[in-house]
Order: structure tokens, then C-alpha cells, then sequence
């Protein structure tokens, strides 16, 4: 198992009656209001220096993102941090995951290829590419995409991206949302034909096909654990069977929060409010803001409208508190122990290769963070490392950086 | 009540099934409905009694043919889609009624070829912006809860209980659709360019407005009435984005009388 840090860089000190005063923690939350530039700096920093404390613990590879608008994670720019990033571990066998610049909100894509190259540049070859679809409310409500055309407008993004990272020749893009005379991308990624490909999705049956067609990783960014998740992810290896992919676990990423502690009971007194101001605070967005029409392509719509799991899940969110999401498994806390067995038993029902930890959630503080971030790739990490690496090869990781599975490096 | 029935016709290099709903006898008129979709209702009922009433399903809009929607791209597109559908109804000039978005694509017909629209009825039209008194965003309402309020005059009454009161999943899934079919049109600003088309409008036209429409102000019957040469304007007391469902018997009558 290969396990990464992933960090959202949230707004870390929300008045406690932020969801009772202001209808969205996503594109209206005023942020004179609600935010000091200053102090916002130091949310950045504070952020860079725990992905890199990561790192420095024995992370496989740090993530960033891409959100617009909001105190729930305002990194408006992934390849900004990215690149910070990839010049602080240099030297060091540490993935940057870019999870990442989302594709149909950039004009134009090859904008992307083009940051992309450039860290993988920088980094020596480091570099995971994600490209993610983008959230309703960053790419329909701020960055003003057209619903209905947003699976459309990814796409061809998608393929625009790869050719300028393959193509040998200078060529003309005649595209439906984009046109280009001439791409010819400079840089080109150390990595040949190209980094690896990551999609980060939220469980759209759609997305499962598209991934498994060109044989990239799925990463499945979930907050409601890996419970609720199971039902998805079954579907999800169900549709790389029928496009007969092998049952490589790398190619299946998951999200999970986790707050390691001395013992359960410390865990609790560390992480319960944090975890509470996470879902409370930080999710606090408008359900009806997921399901913009149009966002979702029919089949989709129809079957989200018939059986409303996920927005019943969101809309439940505030009567849980820290106990809930504990039992229900949305978040993992507790001793080393109970945390390592949980994670265990999630790699192996899910099935999942790619782990990514979310450390940092919501109001922790820069202390805490570093503790969790020390006792994980300490005390539990070590124990999910070996996990499928005796019979699979990681093929979403940079090559450099990767452990061969035994049998592999035999043949 | 009339028998309504539903006539598909090829359109599009028969890439598109465009369905119909024609009622009624008398000399035709042409409904383009609005961004939630099609609703044979009591006002349409009221028009079919003195006219054929020919109501098209905005591709896409259609129950059974979602995927209808990938054909069309551009406003450009839609408008001269309408065209084929008005030439395979053999409707050579024919006067057209439109609320909200149908209304804008209605204004935009009438703009772009004069000699196809013989008359013009916009109800509640979209498609002008004011800074200053912005249209609210139908696709982004929050809570959900308040869609009533921005719709209707009175959304705890008898229409808005009919309309909201017992929610059907099958009907919000075709709803949601028609708003995600129309808003490939719109998103994310109802402005897509009206303003410099629409004194090409030859039509004698209609304005009809709900006083007290909260989706998009009363303010703006005059934008557009300013805008056509001999325009004339209606408020409607007691209404909001919805007139013809708010009162349909007096929209009909007024549309009647204009219809002549």
C-alpha cells in the first residue's frame, strides 16, 4: 500500500456559530467578514509545512487541490502549492500528487500540461497527474462552466492534455470548446509518455468507465468513510472487470481521515471538536448546490433521484457528532492500534492501493497536526506498507519512485 | 377539455425526434415553454379552444429522450433548429407565445428571420440584464425550498400547492433535466447577445409581466418594450414569474384579444 498525505488548507478558526450565521461555507461565505489576508498566509504556510513534515515522515507522496471560493479548502491554484512543494523535497522519494487543476474550469487545458511538465520538471519526475472534474461550486457556480457541458468539456480537455504532452509534431486542436493553432508544449514531462494519471471522483458510475477504458487510477474522494463507500467501489471493480483490467489494488485511490492518538480516549479529547468543525463547518454547503441540473448527466440525476443516499448523507451531517462519525466509520481515530486495524480492514474490503490520509482536518492546529502527522507514519503506517506489495506493481506511481512487486522484478 | 396529442417530426438531419404536443382548432399558435419544462395547463387549454395550439418539448426535455440535448450546441443552433421544427409543422409565419426562457428563444426567432413570427407574445421573458436589478439565478436556488417564492405571488396558495405540494420524483428528475437541457442555453447569465437583435423584431408584440415576479423583475417589461417598435405592455396585478398558471383565464383573454 502506498500512503499520501492529503491536505485541503481549510479555514482553520470559523466562529462557532459560522453555520447558523452564514448559508454556505462555499461561494458566498464573505471573507472580510470571515478572514484576515494575513492570517490567511499563515494558513498557507502552516499548510506547506505539515505536507512537507509528511513528507519528511515518510509519506509516499503529498497531495494538493483546487477549490474556488470557500473556507472549506482555498487552494484556488494546486500547481502554486505543487511547486513549493516539489522544490522543499527535492532530493527526497516523495511523490507530488496533484489532485489537482481541474479540467474543464482551465482556459486554455494545455495550461495544465504545461504546469504539469513544468513540476514534473522541477520534481525530477515526481509528479502524479490529476485530473479532476471539478466540484458544482467551483467550476458551474464560480467559474461560470456550463452545467450539461461539464463531463463534455473534461473530456476533450482530457484528450487535449495528452496529446500536447505526446505529440511530436506541432499541431492544430479543432475541438468543440477549445481551438489552438499551434500546441507545442514546452516543457515536456521527464516522465515518458507521461506522468501518471489519477481521476479523483465522488462515486459516478460514468467516471468508473471512463477511468478503467484508459487504464488510469480511480480516487475515490469520499468524506462518509469507507463504509458508505462500499457499495460504490464494488461498482467500481465490477465495471474494470468488464473492461477486463486486472485487479491491480493500486488502481483504486481512497480518502481517509484520520486522528491518531496515544489511546482512543486521548484521541477523542485531541480530535472530537476538530472532526465536528469539519463536517459541521467545513461541509457546510447547500444540498442542492451538489445537484445542479445538469451537472449530473441523466442517468445519473434519475438514479442520485430515486435513491438519495449521498444527499441524505449530507443533510444528516449536523445531527451527527464526534461518537457518529467515529461508529460510522467517517472518520478514523484512536490509538495507533485501532487506527491500523481499521485502515487494514478498509485496504482490504475496499480493495484499495492508493491510500490518501487527510491529517489535518478543519480547526486542528499546526501542534496537533505535526503529532498526528508523527505518530501516523510512525506507528501505523509501517504495518499497511507491505500490504499487496508482494504480488502488485503500484503502475500509478512515478516509475523512479516505485518498489517492485517480487514476482515482477523476477520476469 | 381539448385532446391533446403528441406529434414527433425529424429534425436536425433526423438527428433529433422533435415532440409536439398539438391541441385544439382555429388558426395555429406556436407555445414555447419555459426552463422547467412542458405543462399542459389551463392556459394552454384556454388557447386551444379558439386556435391549434402547437407546443414543441425543448430537445432533451422530452420523457424517454434525454440525449436529444448533445445535438444542439449554441443558441445559433437552437434558433435555426426551431426554424426546421416551424418548417416541418409547414408553419410558413405563425405567431408565437414564449415564457421565460421560450420566450427569449421566441424574441430571438422573431429577431432573426421577421418574416417567420407574425406576432410576438412574451411572457415573463428572459434574456436582458440589469446590473442593477439582476434576474436571480433559477438553477442555484437555495434553500430548494424557496423555488415557490422566486416562482409564484402566493406560494402557500392554491398554485403553489398544486405545483409543490406532493412531490413526484419522476416529475422533479424531468424537471431538473428541462432546466439542465434549457441552461445550455443561458448559463450562467441570461445574456447571451438579445440586446443587440432584438430592434430587428418586426412583430407586433405582446409584454406580459407579473407585477411581482421575484425570478426576474417587472422592471424589465419595459427594457424589452422599449427595445420593439410598438410593444405593448401588461402587468399582471397578483402574480409572479408564473401568469399564465397565476391567471390564466386573464392571460388568455389578453392574449386572445391581441391575437385577434
Amino acid at each position: 500500500m502506498y500512503i499520501s498525505a492529503f491536505h485541503l488548507m481549510p479555514h482553520r478558526e470559523l466562529p462557532d456559530d459560522f453555520e447558523k450565521r452564514y448559508s454556505s461555507v462555499w461561494v458566498t461565505p464573505p471573507f472580510h467578514e470571515l478572514a484576515d489576508a494575513k492570517r490567511v498566509g499563515q494558513y498557507y504556510n502552516w499548510t506547506l509545512d505539515e505536507l512537507i513534515a509528511a513528507a519528511k515522515a515518510g509519506a509516499d507522496g503529498i497531495c494538493t487541490n483546487e477549490h474556488h471560493q470557500n473556507a472549506y479548502g482555498f487552494m484556488p491554484n494546486s500547481n502554486v502549492m505543487g511547486s513549493v512543494l516539489a522544490r522543499e523535497t527535492s532530493g527526497m522519494d516523495t511523490a507530488i500528487v496533484q489532485m489537482g487543476a481541474t479540467l474543464p474550469a482551465t482556459q486554455p487545458p494545455v495550461r495544465i500540461a504545461e504546469e504539469y511538465a513544468m513540476l514534473d520538471c522541477i520534481s525530477g519526475g515526481r509528479v502524479v497527474a490529476g485530473m479532476p472534474l471539478g466540484t458544482p461550486m467551483d467550476i458551474n457556480l464560480c467559474y461560470g462552466v456550463t452545467p450539461i457541458e461539464q463531463r463534455d468539456r473534461y473530456r476533450e480537455a482530457h484528450d487535449l492534455i495528452v496529446k500536447a504532452w505526446t505529440s511530436r509534431e506541432v499541431f492544430a486542436w479543432n475541438g468543440k470548446y477549445f481551438q489552438l493553432p499551434m500546441v507545442n508544449l514546452w516543457p515536456r514531462p521527464i516522465q515518458q509518455p507521461h506522468p501518471p494519471v489519477w481521476v479523483p471522483g465522488s462515486g459516478s458510475t460514468s467516471t468508473f468507465y471512463y477511468t478503467a477504458d484508459r487504464d488510469y487510477c480511480y480516487c475515490f474522494l469520499s468524506y462518509f468513510g469507507y463504509q458508505s463507500a462500499l457499495h460504490s467501489v464494488d461498482k467500481y471493480w465490477a465495471v474494470c472487470q468488464e473492461r477486463n483490467r486486472d485487479a491491480n489494488p493500486y488502481r483504486l485511490g481512497f480518502l481517509q481521515l484520520v486522528g491518531v492518538a496515544e489511546t482512543d480516549e486521548q484521541a477523542e479529547r485531541d480530535y472530537a471538536k476538530h472532526v465536528e468543525y469539519f463536517y459541521h463547518k467545513g461541509l457546510h454547503v447547500p444540498p442542492e448546490w451538489f445537484g445542479i441540473a445538469g451537472h449530473q448527466d441523466y442517468q445519473s440525476l434519475a438514479n442520485a433521484m430515486r435513491n438519495p443516499v449521498a444527499a441524505r448523507a449530507i443533510t444528516s451531517l449536523k445531527e451527527k457528532r464526534y461518537k457518529d462519525f467515529l461508529n460510522d466509520r467517517y472518520v478514523i481515530c484512536g490509538s495507533p492500534a485501532t487506527v491500523r486495524d481499521q485502515l487494514k480492514d478498509l485496504g482490504a474490503r475496499l480493495r484499495v492501493g492508493n491510500l490518501m490520509v487527510l491529517l489535518h482536518m478543519g480547526s486542528m492546529p499546526h501542534e496537533l497536526t505535526l503529532k498526528n502527522i508523527d505518530l501516523f507514519f510512525r506507528e501505523v503506517a509501517p504495518a499497511l506498507r507491505p500490504i499487496w506489495d508482494d504480488q502488485w506493481e503500484n503502475r500509478w506511481w512515478p516509475a523512479s519512485l516505485r518498489t517492485k512487486a517480487p514476482q515482477e522484478a523476477l520476469a | 377539455m381539448s385532446a391533446v396529442t403528441d406529434r414527433s417530426v425529424a429534425v436536425w438531419q433526423t438527428r433529433i425526434k422533435a415532440n409536439i404536443k398539438v391541441a385544439g382548432s382555429g388558426s395555429p399558435v406556436v407555445f414555447l415553454h419555459g426552463a422547467g419544462g412542458l405543462v399542459w395547463d389551463d392556459f394552454l387549454e384556454r388557447l386551444a379552444a379558439h386556435h391549434t395550439v402547437y407546443a414543441p418539448e425543448h430537445p432533451g426535455t422530452t420523457a424517454g429522450d434525454p440525449e436529444a440535448i448533445a445535438h444542439l450546441d449554441t443558441l445559433w443552433d437552437l434558433v435555426l433548429y426551431y426554424y426546421e421544427v416551424l418548417d416541418a409543422l409547414r408553419l410558413r409565419s405563425v405567431p408565437i407565445i414564449g415564457h421565460s426562457f421560450g420566450a427569449m428563444v421566441a424574441a430571438e426567432l422573431a429577431a432573426s428571420n421577421p418574416e417567420r413570427v407574425s406576432k410576438l407574445v412574451l411572457i415573463s421573458p428572459i434574456g436582458l440584464w440589469r446590473d442593477d436589478t439582476p434576474v436571480a439565478n433559477w438553477m442555484a436556488v437555495t434553500p430548494a425550498s424557496d423555488m415557490p417564492k422566486l416562482l409564484l405571488y402566493e406560494p402557500d396558495g392554491p398554485v403553489g400547492k398544486k405545483m409543490f405540494g406532493a412531490p413526484d420524483t419522476e416529475a422533479q428528475i424531468q424537471m431538473i433535466w428541462a432546466m439542465a437541457c434549457t441552461g445550455k442555453f443561458v448559463w450562467p447569465i441570461p445574456d447571451k447577445g438579445l440586446k443587440k437583435r432584438i430592434h430587428r423584431i418586426q412583430a407586433p408584440t405582446l409584454v406580459v409581466w407579473g407585477k411581482q415576479d421575484r425570478l426576474i423583475s417587472s422592471v424589465y417589461a419595459q427594457e424589452f418594450a422599449s427595445r420593439i417598435p410598438g410593444a405593448k405592455v401588461e402587468l399582471i396585478d397578483q402574480s409572479g414569474h408564473l401568469p399564465a398558471v397565476e391567471h390564466p383565464e386573464r392571460v388568455a383573454s389578453l392574449v386572445e384579444d391581441f391575437l385577434g
